[in-house]
């Protein structure tokens, strides 16, 4: 009878193991879909015309495209470490083991569920730390014509600002850069996305 | 001296946004300059007659509005009170009007870019180029 249930128990252990080892390598590709699913959804238009109007103003009063660049960037940034918590709230994702499956749910899941978006992740560096996410498409830029006095403009410098602002708010510090765009005539986007550096987990600040 | 030529202007509320000439016979000489500036001439002066066909009908495709010689003049107003305007030598309205309905929609998808301010000229290449295309396509 003993030996019965002690291999029972062991059974269930190793039920758990299993699970929780299969749980751990979720697959972004049904992830993305299904928070997408779930978001709240605005009319692309509005959005991409907005994010014209934004640009736009930001050239007017920048008058410099590399400053209007930076700013882009920053206000990405300020996007992203905000936006970090929701997509952990309503993508019911697990701590990634490794930075391949960080870019591979910031491309499959995170821009699938904000955006919309279909990304690819490829052109890993030898030792993992850096790779390229292509997009086929891109809501901010649709009617978009870059005019030639503007050829320097990265006008899609707010992604690369709130993936570099979401990495960094769960330890993970990268750059995040446009190298190929589809505005710049190539035809597709590519962001280059390399990890500098992963902090270690600080306590909260202390609150007396 | 009739002329096989178009011509194409896109007239905003002070100047001209916009002008293109469709040839036919692109390997003649050039068309005189003489000639060049009387269509210019015919076209603005049918300014006036366009306002005044405005008041007329609700349609934005408003037809002929002038005939002089041998040419006429019709127009297309966009909602914004843009003029599309076409010096022709008599085509069937029905070509004419397709070709202003799809210069309307390529000038609908030029004002969604951030970049091109409502009632400044139009210097886009790709603008031009797909201008040309639709009148190959629609006018000869």
């Amino acid at each position: 009878f003993r030996f019965v249930c002690g291999l029972s128990f062991e059974g269930q252990v190793l039920a758990l193991r299993v699970r929780s080892a299969t749980m751990s390598h979720q697959n972004p590709n049904t992830m993305g879909p299904a928070a997408w699913k779930g978001m709240d959804k605005m009319n692309s238009e509005l959005f991409t015309l907005t994010y014209g109007a934004l640009v736009a103003q930001l050239l007017r009063d920048h008058e410099d495209v590399d400053a209007v660049n930076a700013q882009l960037d920053k206000m990405g940034y300020n996007i992203g470490v905000r936006l970090i918590d929701e997509f952990l709230a309503k993508s019911n994702t697990e701590r990634c083991a490794n930075f391949e499956t960080t870019a591979n749910l910031v491309a499959k899941v995170g821009l699938k569920m904000f955006l919309g978006i279909n990304a690819n992740v490829e052109k890993w560096n030898s030792d993992k730390t850096a790779c390229s996410i292509t997009l086929s498409d891109n809501p901010f830029q649709a009617f978009v014509e870059l005019p030639p006095s503007l050829s320097n403009l990265c006008y899609c410098n707010l992604m690369c600002g709130v993936i570099r602002g979401a990495l960094e708010m769960v330890n993970r510090v990268v750059k995040c850069e446009f190298v190929k765009q589809k505005l710049h005539g190539a035809d597709h986007d590519e962001i280059r996305l390399t990890l500098e550096e992963v902090k270690e987990d600080q306590p909260p600040p202390d609150d007396e | 001296m009739s002329s096989p030529v178009l011509l194409f202007v896109i007239v905003g509320k002070n100047e001209p946004l916009y002008e293109a000439e469709f040839n036919k016979l692109p390997g003649s000489a050039a068309t005189s300059d003489s000639v060049t500036r009387q269509n210019y001439f015919v076209l603005h002066s049918a300014l006036d007659l366009v306002d005044k066909a405005a008041w007329t009908t609700n349609n934005m495709y408003l037809k002929v509005v002038d005939k002089v010689n041998q040419q006429q003049v019709s127009t297309f107003l966009t909602a914004g009170n843009i003029k599309f305007m076409l010096l022709h030598g008599g085509r069937s309205e029905d070509s004419i009007k397709n070709f202003f309905t799809d210069v309307y929609e390529l000038y609908v998808k030029l004002s969604m870019n951030p970049f091109y301010q409502y009632d400044t000229p139009i210097t886009s290449k790709t603008f031009d180029n797909r201008v040309r295309a639709i009148a190959r396509r629609y006018l000869s």
